[in-house]
């Protein structure tokens, strides 16, 4: 919870890009979203770990690419053309992630975000940063720091 | 959010190190017999320019050495001094504290103070006397250096001691002040006229109580050095006419040492000779005769006379990368005006074929940005020679050849280490000692030389002593001695050359300050492979022994064959591979229960599958007909790499995985080919060391079934 209030102390309503993995909705700070991008094949990276898909070429820049149904341990079809690739900026870095459809962007206010519950058994639920209602759906704040996978430690 | 006096402290330094390179260059000239007046001056105003910007950032340390230095320059510049070997040693020694002064004053540590008062003393022993007595003028310098900031103005030069001397006596009212004057404009303005010193009159300063703060009570006495006339002087003060006391009397002319060590109010501008002089002095015209004229020896001439802009290395970098990006995206033009299949005298066609002309043209261009003289990097090395002929007594002669060779910026930067590895080996192990080497018929100074040209697409920087050449039986007894090789081995000269690259391989009999701790060649070894090149060595038993490095020019681009494994593409840099082969019925040969090797002309290389090792495909079942490329490892030995087909060979650009992902095994970089795809550049070496070497049983199983 005291994650929460450090993260947004200074604004009263959060935006959020919603987005779909499988069934589930999430949703990522639309602060950190750089762009939303086609689907293109990645190339694979030896070694990798499984959600690796592998690094694109943005513009020039080499972007590795997350599969974050496989990340978050959700059953999908592979990746295909019909996946979108939302473009995230993480302490610094800069990262793909591959998704089921985007959404919507949407304004929740702080106070009606809160804190996920503590069950630790859940795989997904370590990277879930929040949860909130829309329209009777949960929606949940994906924590993008625990989705980043380290570097160098996937390498070693 | 930079603080702006950060900003030009910083911009001090890097001017700090332009001039302490003229300055190695000037001591080079005259150590190699160059008596022009000229070049003493631009020594001289480089450590006179060093102290005026330091005096304004308050680096007392850096201003004191300087002034002691330059005082002692001086001599030399006058005349009193005519500097023989041993003086040059100690000039060039002065020079390189003074470079770890400015190193020191620019991170904040502390040097070993004795060792620099030592060195000034030995060099003020050279003029006799002159060292003492400095300190007042020091501290006037001190006082009125913040004044100099503008370094970069184009100021005339100030040293040349010609002209008139004036003692100017200038005493402002209160009025002078009140009709917004401003002395130090003034005494700025006079000091463009010459050499001038200013010394401030305090002594009609009241008690602070009795200060009337509208008041004028100080006074100012400039002693000036010009060829200005009197009345040009005194048209400087033409708009404080009446405001003040002025009095200007004109001296008869006085022994110039008088003036050498003045603190310029001032600082001369930058060491070009080109801008130094106003057109007015007769002199002038000898000052800037071409640079070409000169001797050729290490002049700061030619290039660094061309006008050069400072840019951040960031925005090279960020050029670079779109210049990359260009040429990609013109080769996915390319490919889909190919394949749209267009006539190819078609307007589309030749525009684009001169869009690429231009492509190729502008990524050269921003190569050569990157690019730089070697000559920093030498410069370098000889105050290396200097210093570890020094530690042992060995006198050597140090000669370098094509600094002006221009290299990329990182490659420079990261051959220092090991370059000065090397130069302290060749010093410390190739030269023999002085009695050795007389007893050899040779003469009793060593000579090593760094040489730097372009051969091929690639830069060749050798190292070479004439000593007495590697001392083969010894270096293969070193290493039997050490276990690196079983003993009684037959081995050539070359194999055993290359055992001083080996880990842990020391040749030197006691572990001296300089060399032999045991981690030696291996390292400079793997930094240069790491920089794309390669390390020979070449001796002759009593002439001497040369060690080559062959080094890409740029990292930016790499030479690679472009491959297919299990439907991925790879490049392979070039420079890795010796041969391809295709591989027949037969070359394969079990090893094993998973490994196999192939038979290439009498000799057993291990295969290993590109595709298994980098886990894109289990291993194939049939090898026959399929391509291998053979690669060169460190040791020397060879390696089968198994690939699925050979594409094409062209230049990638290297894109670098590390900041983005981090560090891949067995992979070098990534690059981008022109359908836009990322393929992995492999790093064969790598792979090979951590390679598991299964070439797949089953395949095995089959042919021996079949």
């Amino acid at each position: 919870m005291s994650e929460i209030d450090n993260t947004i102390t200074d604004a009263a309503e959060q935006e959020l890009l919603s987005f779909r993995v499988g069934e589930q909705e999430y949703s990522v700070d639309i602060m950190s979203v750089r762009e939303i991008r086609g689907w293109t094949r990645a190339t694979p990276l030896p070694h990798a770990s499984p959600y690796v898909c592998g690094v694109i070429n943005l513009r020039g820049t080499v972007l590795p690419i997350i599969d974050l149904a496989k990340r978050l341990s959700i059953d999908v079809a592979p990746a295909s053309e019909r996946n979108v690739i939302i473009v995230v900026q993480v302490n610094g870095q800069t990262l793909g992630l591959v998704v089921d459809a985007v959404s919507d962007i949407l304004s929740v206010p702080l106070s009606e975000l809160q804190a996920p519950p503590e069950i630790s058994t859940d795989h997904a639920s370590g990277f879930v940063k929040a949860l909130t209602i829309i329209d009777g759906r949960m929606l949940r704040v994906l924590d993008l720091d625990s989705v980043h996978p380290p570097i160098n430690t996937d390498a070693a | 959010m930079s603080d702006p006096m950060n900003e030009i402290r910083a911009s001090f330094f890097i001017e700090c190190e332009e001039l302490l390179e003229a300055l190695q260059d000037g001591l080079l000239a005259i150590d190699g017999g160059d008596t022009d007046p000229e070049t003493i001056n631009i020594c001289f105003r480089a450590v006179h320019s060093i102290k005026g910007g330091a005096g304004a950032f308050g680096l007392e340390e850096l201003v004191r050495f300087a002034h002691r230095y330059e005082t002692v320059m001086d001599a030399i510049r006058n005349g009193t001094l005519t500097p023989d070997r041993d003086a040059m040693l100690l000039f060039f020694k002065a020079a390189d504290l003074l470079s770890d002064i400015v190193r020191a004053s620019q991170s904040g540590e502390q040097l070993d103070a004795a060792t620099i008062e030592s060195t000034l003393q030995d060099l003020e022993a050279l003029t006799g006397d002159e060292g003492e007595a400095e300190a007042e003028e020091e501290a006037a310098a001190a006082e009125f250096q913040p004044m100099t900031l503008s370094l970069d103005m184009e100021l005339p030069s100030a040293d040349d001691p010609l002209g008139s001397k004036y003692t100017i006596e200038f005493a402002p009212e209160p009025e002078l002040f009140k009709s917004g004057n401003e002395p130090h404009h003034l005494l700025r303005a006079v000091s463009e006229t010459g050499t001038a010193e200013v010394s401030c009159d305090f002594s009609r300063v009241p008690a602070l109580d009795e200060i009337d703060p509208e008041g004028a009570y100080l006074a100012w006495t400039i002693k000036v050095e010009t060829e200005a006339s009197k009345a040009e002087l005194t048209d400087l003060f033409d708009f404080v006419n009446g405001l003040c006391t002025l009095e200007i009397s004109e001296e008869t002319a006085e022994t110039p040492e008088e003036t050498g060590p003045v603190p310029d109010l001032a600082p001369p501008p930058a060491p070009e000779p080109e801008h130094a002089a106003p057109p007015s002095k007769p002199e002038a015209s000898a000052k800037t005769t071409p640079p070409a004229a000169k001797p050729a020896g290490g002049q700061s001439g030619g290039p660094s006379a061309n006008a050069t802009v400072r840019v951040d290395l960031d925005r090279i970098d960020r050029l670079v990368n779109l210049v990359g990006e260009l040429v990609i995206n013109q080769a996915m033009l390319s490919q889909s005006v190919a394949a749209a299949g267009l006539d190819s005298n078609s307007q589309v066609t030749s525009g684009l074929e001169e869009f690429m002309q231009l492509t190729r043209d502008i990524q050269d261009s921003v190569m050569m940005i990157r690019a730089q003289p070697v000559k920093s990097l030498f410069q370098r090395m000889s105050r290396i020679v200097r210093e570890a002929s020094g530690a042992i007594g060995k006198r050597v002669t140090f000669v370098t050849d094509g600094e002006h060779t221009e290299v990329d910026k990182t490659v420079i930067e990261r051959l220092a280490d090991p370059l000065t590895h090397m130069i302290r080996n060749a010093v410390d192990h190739g030269l023999e000692d002085g009695p050795t080497r007389l007893a050899a018929g040779k003469t009793e100074e060593g000579t090593v030389t760094l040489s730097a040209a372009h051969k091929s697409g690639r830069v060749i920087i050798e190292i070479s002593d004439d000593g007495g050449g590697i001392n083969r039986p010894r270096v293969k007894q070193i290493a039997e001695d050490k276990g690196l090789i079983p003993p009684d081995q037959d081995l050539s000269d070359t194999e055993i050359d290359a055992l001083l690259f080996l880990p842990g391989f020391s040749t030197a009999k006691e572990i001296s300050d300089l060399s032999g701790r045991g981690v030696g060649m291996d390292v400079v070894r793997s930094s240069i492979q790491a920089l794309g090149g390669r390390v020979t060595i070449a001796s002759e038993s009593g002439k001497g022994t040369t060690f080559s490095i062959s080094l890409p020019l740029t990292l930016a681009v790499l030479d690679g064959m472009v491959i297919k494994v299990a439907a991925e593409t790879l490049v392979v840099p070039l420079g890795t591979i010796v041969e391809t082969v295709s591989l027949q019925e037969g070359d394969i040969q079990r090893l094993g229960p998973e490994t196999n090797v192939i038979h290439i002309r009498d000799v057993f290389v291990p295969l290993v599958d590109l595709g298994a090792e980098l886990g894109y495909r289990p291993a194939p079942t049939d090898y026959e007909g399929r391509v291998v490329l053979l690669i060169a490892q460190e040791d020397g030995s060879r390696a089968a790499l198994l690939v699925d087909s050979i594409e094409e060979q062209r230049q990638v650009v290297i894109k670098g995985l590390q900041d983005t992902y981090g560090r891949v095994p067995g992979i070098a970089a990534a690059t981008i080919l022109g359908d836009g795809q990322i393929a992995l550049i492999v790093d064969p070496v790598d792979l090979m060391a951590n390679a598991s070497g299964k070439t797949g049983s089953p395949s095995d199983d089959l042919q021996l079934a079949g």
